[in-house]
């Protein structure tokens, strides 16, 4: 569902475009050999090539290149055989060529198509417009010294994608289903680790507003958001604000703004007229970027199962819903994971233990999967205590509640606790017999004919066998006593 | 021993094989010319007792058999080549006491053959200019004067110093660098050979970039046969520099047969400009002559584009250049003029780092780059710049070799054409036609003006065939029998 904005002079439509920045997995710069790495000590991964010295010349990385066609890939879209690189010039202290290399009319990969997974397993296809490849700009330090700003210029050179989508999403929420979903198949193809925080994915916002059914409004354009939530509390504030705009007669300015977290709102940075006229040009020290298919057909050969293909696995061979293979395909960590338990074993019930107790545990402790106490594995072994009978589903979740905090198997805390299921007949029939006994009246109404009893008895039962009684076993005897 | 500085590259080596003279000596002696001839102003900076040092080790490592090349040969790098350590200026402002702490490509490659640096050598600014008169570091003056004429020449440039510091014996032989012919016209202006090899041939790692797509390193010294020695030693594929061609390098001397028995020579009607002057026609008729002589058939050809090169080269030379130039904000290296704020800052250093032509050439650039001028001007220039390239692609299949003049006239005077860009940018009319289509070119010294000035011719090579271009360079070379030397009058 679109985002609606009831205005005095009727409904507004929002339209929203992203272009992403995405850091390419990559062990070293786009045009120099320098690491790539985060977080090293400001200017110590900084080759002559990366400062700009005069004389200095970039040379492909062809690890990147590989990097970007493969994410091209991933997204459904036609790989450029050619293409070129350009530079786009601008004067600032932390662009020490005075130009950024990237590419401009002719990109490394052209036009593809991502599905989005929106709420109830409803999905959207959002178009993508192109992927190209750039270098990063190095980091101005304005908190150093109270009259002077320093550069860092690790990031300088670092290789960067820039996936920019059509205009095609209509909400904050389908904005945010769209990160994501970027987010998640580029960490399944290992192009870049997604982690927005260290600011390996950031994303430039065009939000627009327009009447349903009228032409595209004008857009501004809001920088370098490193955060979802951010990202759909700066579309909802810019398109009230447009909305604002327009009502009163007025007309919105195309211009770059830029969203601040702690007043919740964008400001003007620089107009259209202010806008940097960055003179592009191919690149004379690089020639253009040519492959031939073979290298296309390599990488495409050496591609993962990517979220929606795994998803579309989890439903129709694995039966789950569309809803569970959506969660458990998301992350591909989680899927993994859920793979890993699932293995030779009852998929449902393994997708129920992951979301369910796993995820459950996992939200409420503030854990993060790799972090999880109860390994694939583990989970595997308790669930097949389920299955062999040894122990019922519901001690089971005791079971993993202690696997969670302590972080044993599932079979010592079973025998350790004594909760090993009880399916000898003899000791269940005399539990039964007791029961019958202590709860006449109830025997009477359920023979009167109210079925629903069934469960109250087998409650009882349940409780004067601490829950260790196997509740088929339960059932098959419990059940031709009551019916008498 | 003689004066050991009048002794070819060729020359040298022999004497040195044969042990008649030391490195250290033949070092020496160029340390005195070098010092005698500051008055041509040829050298930014000198590095003496590095030379020696370098000769010294140059000397036990023939004792070692372990000659290379140039093996203590001495010679003057154009300052725009990076030297490890060793101030590094382009002749601008701008670069200020930089001393880069790598070394080009090239300048290893020499040293790796055992070449010896006297110095770093003066050159118009940032390589922009055709007569040295726009180096920071002042007017390089050429060692030819006109006869019964006391008044100063221009050397021609870029590579000025460079012509100058070989032309008046002070090195053996000299880098230089050719975007639009600064390597062929200050050769022609001072009686020397200079090479523009192909491009892609030597690498620009480490050379401080002019125009990217056109700048292209080369040798200059005072034979066809010295020029190719020295070639061989700066040539290589690098794959530090993208546009680096991987191709064997040839043994260059070898090449010099002396034979162009059926060499093809092609004539292109289209240099015949209007209003050249006749003695400019008239050499370029002897050189015609002493290649049909020598067995060569000439052959007339068109090049009907060549009129709209020199449009082309003045929109993308300063096109690439004003990105280039970009990198010198202040921030890094080299000056800074400080300022109230990032952009003010950058404003001052720019404005007093560079000279008045780089500032030209960067507004040019800038806008025939900006937007709403970038296909007329930029676009297009590369459009002409393709047609060009055909031209010549057609006519080599005609003929193996391109006669024509270096340049329009012999050196001018001081202030002659400084106070005209477009009469200055005509310098280079004869040879931007080949740096736009990437080509092989020489010019070789092939007799004097009326004034008793040196004159030179250019022949032009199909790509990577820098091996046929130097046998044609040899002959005419020989044909033209050029031995004149200017007076030392510089020593006072």
């Amino acid at each position: 569902m679109g985002m609606i904005i009831q205005g005095a002079t009727g409904d507004w439509e929002v339209v929203i475009g992203l272009e992403i920045h995405a850091q390419v997995t990559s062990k070293s710069k786009l045009f120099s050999g320098s690491s790539a790495a985060y977080g090293a000590e400001p200017n110590s991964q900084v080759s002559f090539i990366d400062a700009a010295m005069p004389g200095m010349l970039p040379v492909f990385n062809e690890m990147a290149v590989e990097q970007a066609v493969r994410t091209g890939l991933g997204l459904n879209a036609k790989i450029n055989k050619f293409s070129v690189f350009d530079r786009k010039n601008y004067f600032y202290a932390d662009l020490p060529q005075g130009y950024q290399i990237s590419q401009y009319l002719q990109p490394i990969v052209g036009e593809g198509k991502i599905i989005i997974d929106l709420k109830e397993g409803e999905t959207r296809e959002i178009g993508i417009t192109r992927l190209h490849l750039e270098q990063d700009a190095g980091k101005s330090l304005h908190d150093q010294s109270p009259n002077q700003t320093f550069v860092d210029l690790n990031r300088s050179g670092v290789p960067l994608m820039e996936i920019v989508s059509e205009p095609d999403m209509r909400s904050p929420e389908e904005a945010a289903a769209y990160v994501k979903k970027i987010r998640s198949i580029v960490r399944y193809l290992g192009t870049c680790d997604g982690n927005m925080e260290e600011g390996s994915m950031r994303a430039d916002v065009n939000v627009s507003v327009r009447k349903p059914g009228e032409g595209f409004g004008t857009r501004c354009e809001m920088k370098n958001i490193n955060s979802v939530r951010f990202m759909q509390q700066a579309i909802i504030y810019e398109a009230n604000r447009q909305v604002d705009i327009l009502e009163a007669g007025g007309t919105v300015d195309q211009e770059t703004r830029l969203y601040d977290p702690d007043k919740g709102e964008t400001r003007s940075l620089r107009s259209k007229e202010e806008a940097h006229d960055y003179r592009y040009f191919p690149d004379p020290d690089l020639l253009p970027l040519e492959f031939d298919d073979a290298f296309i057909e390599k990488i495409r050969a050496d591609l993962p199962e990517l979220p929606d293909d795994k998803k579309n696995r989890f439903i129709e061979e694995m039966g789950l819903t569309p809803y569970d293979a959506g969660v458990l395909v998301a992350e591909k960590e989680v899927a993994e994971y859920f793979e890993a338990v699932a293995e030779g074993r009852d998929s449902k019930l393994s997708a129920n233990w992951v979301i369910g107790e796993l995820f459950g545990h996992l939200n409420r402790t503030g854990k993060a999967l790799a972090e999880s106490p109860v390994k694939a594995k583990a989970l595997g072994e308790l669930i097949d205590l389920i299955k062999d009978g040894t122990i019922s589903n519901r001690i089971a979740k005791e079971v993993f509640e202690e696997m969670f905090e302590t972080g044993k198997k599932a079979a010592d805390i079973v025998e350790e606790k004594g909760l090993k299921q009880v399916s000898d007949t003899g000791a269940i029939e005399a539990a039964i017999d007791e029961v019958i006994a202590a709860n006449p009246d109830k025997v009477a109404e359920y023979r009167g004919g109210k079925d629903k009893l069934f469960g109250f008895f087998m409650g009882q039962v349940m409780k004067a066998t601490q829950g260790k009684a196997n509740p088929g076993v339960v059932t098959g005897i419990l059940k031709p006593k009551l019916d008498g | 021993m003689g004066d050991l500085t009048k002794l070819g590259i060729a020359a040298a080596r022999d004497g040195l094989n044969a042990g008649d003279f030391s490195a250290r000596e033949l070092t020496a002696a160029h340390i005195t010319a070098m010092v005698a001839a500051k008055p041509l102003n040829a050298f930014i900076t000198e590095t003496p007792d590095q030379a020696v040092e370098a000769a010294t080790a140059s000397d036990a490592r023939r004792a070692k058999g372990e000659a290379g090349k140039l093996e203590g040969i001495p010679l003057a790098i154009k300052d725009l080549f990076c030297t490890k350590d060793v101030l590094t200026t382009a002749a601008s402002h701008i670069l200020d006491g930089f001393k880069p702490r790598y070394e080009s490509t090239v300048t290893a490659n020499l040293w790796k053959e055992g070449a010896v640096m006297l110095g770093k050598v003066n050159l118009d600014e940032l390589a922009m200019g055709s007569s040295n008169e726009t180096s920071y570091y002042g007017n390089v003056v050429n060692p030819w004067r006109r006869a019964g004429d006391n008044r100063d020449l221009v050397p021609g440039g870029s590579s000025g110093g460079s012509a100058s510091a070989v032309a008046s014996f002070s090195a053996m032989g000299a880098t230089g660098t050719d975007t639009g012919g600064s390597i062929r016209q200050p050769a022609s202006f001072t009686g020397i050979v200079g090479c523009k090899p192909t491009y892609g041939r030597c690498s620009r790692w480490g050379v401080v970039a002019f125009a990217s797509s056109l700048d292209q390193p080369g040798p200059m010294a005072r034979s066809v046969r010295d020029t190719a020695i020295m070639l061989e030693a700066m040539a290589g594929f690098d794959p530090k520099d993208s546009t680096s061609v991987d191709m064997p390098v040839p043994n260059f001397e070898a090449a010099l047969t002396g034979d162009i028995r059926g060499l093809k020579v092609g004539i292109p009607k289209e240099y015949r400009t209007d209003g050249m002057s006749p003695e400019i026609e008239a050499l370029w008729q002897q050189g015609i002559d002493w290649m049909k002589a020598a067995g060569a058939e000439i052959v007339e050809i068109s090049l009907p584009h060549t009129k709209y090169a020199l449009a082309a080269y003045y929109i993308i030379a300063p096109a690439e250049a004003s990105s280039n130039l970009a990198r010198y904000d202040g921030v890094r290296y080299g000056l800074r003029v400080e300022g109230k704020d990032l952009n003010d800052m950058y404003a001052n250093t720019r404005a007093e780092g560079f000279g008045a032509e780089v500032k030209r050439r960067l507004l040019i650039g800038t806008y025939a780059l900006s937007a709403g001028y970038y296909d007329a001007y930029y676009l297009k220039a590369q459009k002409v710049r393709t047609r060009i390239a055909n031209d010549f692609k057609e006519a080599y299949e005609k003929v193996d070799v391109i006669l024509t003049p270096t340049a329009p006239s012999a050196a001018f005077s001081f202030g002659d054409k400084s106070d005209d860009p477009l009469a200055m940018y005509l310098n280079d009319v004869f040879t931007v036609p080949a740096s736009l289509a990437g080509l092989p070119g020489i010019s070789v010294p092939a007799g004097l003006s009326e004034e008793g000035l040196p004159l030179g011719l250019q022949l032009l090579g199909r790509p990577f065939d820098e091996e046929t271009v130097f046998r044609a360079a040899g002959v005419l070379e020989e044909a033209a029998g050029f031995t004149a030397t200017p007076t030392d009058w510089w020593r006072g």
